[in-house]
């Protein structure tokens, strides 16, 4: 009797020890105000930046040089120096889509530049900078299919391949609510499960489906239409407001400068699929 | 975290369950699988003892993750075989299991004395016999405790399901930490969701093993 006592004992420690780390990650939320995200940044003279390995065009790892290259890289280069002056230094943290709200919270990365929208429901956890880029959602399908529309694909038989973490099963739904969306850990996962054949399309923002299926057009298509807009926006810390309006600051900065536009001809000029025009824009009621 | 669960405990429920079915049926076929190249891996023939080498070293050697990524994205990709995540998943974990599973039971068989094998024989049974009624029974008795964890460890590595979209626990918890931003809630509660599950397997097998069977 008495062993059974010590093994329930031992049994309702574990238990509890759990239910008390899920209270920690509560209060955790709100300390660690004592260093902001400013502060840091600047005796530090380094921006630490939390990107993509994973997205061609705009954050993409080159297995040559072991370095990222791509849009969003270049932007938050300049940002940096636009911020800290020439000597301040960028650092790259990369991080996954899951992660990559947690790593702001608790501080791994001060800024994340990562295709991330700016929604409604991601304000209430993080701050965004104005929109540094103008995505829409859409399909890539392969090219014999015969979706050619999102509304198409209303039907439970009909699959659909996403990345965790991305504002994308909600999207589907609204136009296809009977299809199935399958999630995938990244962009590169949930590519390769669609083209070997487990999905009958992948669903993401046109700039990143263009750069997926670049190596590939002979066999796949994007859709012409896209059927959300998604403005992405840099996530910051929430309530690190001195940052974020310094980080708005660089970017019209560099908006005004030329800067801006140079980047974008130099990563999108000639990728099918969409216009730099349409992607520079700020609001979306620019439409 | 109980408002997190209240929220999406049907998410949750149907990874738990997922994750239930899928180490059942990897249970069940490593455990044949893996008692079979062991018996193998015992044989006095050279050639059955060297496939079974084979098999338990390459499976035993390779990350699951690499296994199940074969039957997922491989096999469909260049034969007609079409598997869904869940599917993949299980055979990959079977198959990977089974390796650890046959190296468990080969060590029983071989911590039998090679008497009880010399003796049965002379009692006039074929080896088959002697290896079904007096070395097997042995063997599954000395090999209960290390089985018990090859089995705890079949449970954790069915999170293997999230890789492949096998809407497993793993796989909920990550959908609901993405969606509701609760990371470490969710997290917990998958944990404590794996916990209900291996604990009391580790408890039973620690009774089994006091008890002697």
């Amino acid at each position: 009797m008495a062993r059974k006592l010590q093994k329930m004992t031992a049994l309702m420690a574990v238990l509890l020890l759990s239910l008390f780390l899920g209270a920690c990650s509560k209060s955790s939320d709100s300390t660690g105000e004592s260093t902001t995200t400013y502060n840091r940044v600047h005796s530090s003279k380094t921006i630490t930046w939390g990107m993509r390995a994973d997205t061609r065009l705009f954050s993409m790892m080159d297995v040559k040089t072991g370095k990222a290259k791509g849009f969003e890289v270049d932007l938050a280069r300049a940002i940096t120096k636009q911020i800290l002056g020439p000597s301040g230094k960028m650092k790259i943290e990369y991080i996954s889509e899951k992660s990559r709200i947690m790593d702001l919270k608790i501080g791994n990365v001060d800024a994340v530049m990562a295709t991330m929208t700016d929604t409604a429901d991601r304000e209430k956890i993080i701050n965004f900078s104005d929109t540094y880029f103008m995505a829409g959602e859409t399909l890539i399908v392969p090219k014999k299919s015969k979706l050619k529309s999102i509304k198409a694909f209303n039907n439970s038989k009909y699959s659909i391949a996403a990345v965790k973490g991305s504002t994308a099963d909600a999207d589907v739904h609204k136009y296809a609510p009977k299809a199935k969306v399958i999630f995938y850990d990244d962009y590169g996962s949930a590519y390769n499960a669609f083209k070997a054949g487990k999905t009958n399309a992948m669903v993401s923002d046109n700039a990143v489906l263009a750069g997926l299926i670049a190596d590939d057009s002979d066999k796949f298509t994007m859709l012409d239409t896209t059927f959300t807009v998604e403005p992405y926006g840099i996530g910051i810390k929430k309530g690190e407001t001195k940052f974020t309006k310094e980080v708005n600051q660089a970017l019209a900065i560099l908006r005004k400068n030329g800067t801006y536009q140079r980047l974008m001809k130099k990563w999108f000029a000639g990728v099918p699929g969409f216009n730099i025009k349409e992607s520079s824009k700020t609001t979306v009621s620019d439409k | 975290m109980i408002s997190l669960f209240a929220a999406n405990w049907s998410t949750f429920l149907l990874g738990f369950w997922n994750t239930i079915l899928c180490s059942l049926i990897s249970l069940f076929f490593s455990l044949i699988i893996g008692s079979g190249f062991a018996i193998l891996e015992t044989v006095p023939n050279k050639f059955w003892r060297g496939v079974a080498k084979v098999y338990v070293e390459i499976f035993r050697n390779i990350p699951l993750l690499v296994v199940t990524m074969v039957f997922y994205l491989v096999l469909p990709t260049y034969t007609p075989l079409k598997l869904t995540g869940f599917q993949a998943g299980t055979i990959g974990l079977s198959i990977y299991s089974s390796a650890f599973i046959a190296e468990t039971v080969r060590s029983g068989i071989q911590s039998v004395g090679v008497g009880q094998m010399e003796g049965a024989r002379s009692n006039g049974m074929t080896y088959w016999q002697a290896m079904r009624y007096v070395i097997l029974p042995q063997a599954f008795k000395i090999v209960i405790p290390p089985l018990g964890n090859q089995f705890v460890n079949l449970i954790k590595n069915s999170s293997i399901l999230a890789f492949v979209a096998g809407f497993d626990l793993m796989y909920q918890g990550d959908i609901v930490a993405s969606n509701t931003f609760q990371t470490i809630p969710s997290y917990v509660l998958v944990g404590i969701f794996y916990l209900i599950l291996t604990l009391p397997l580790s408890y039973y097998m620690q009774y089994l093993e006091k008890k002697g069977v």
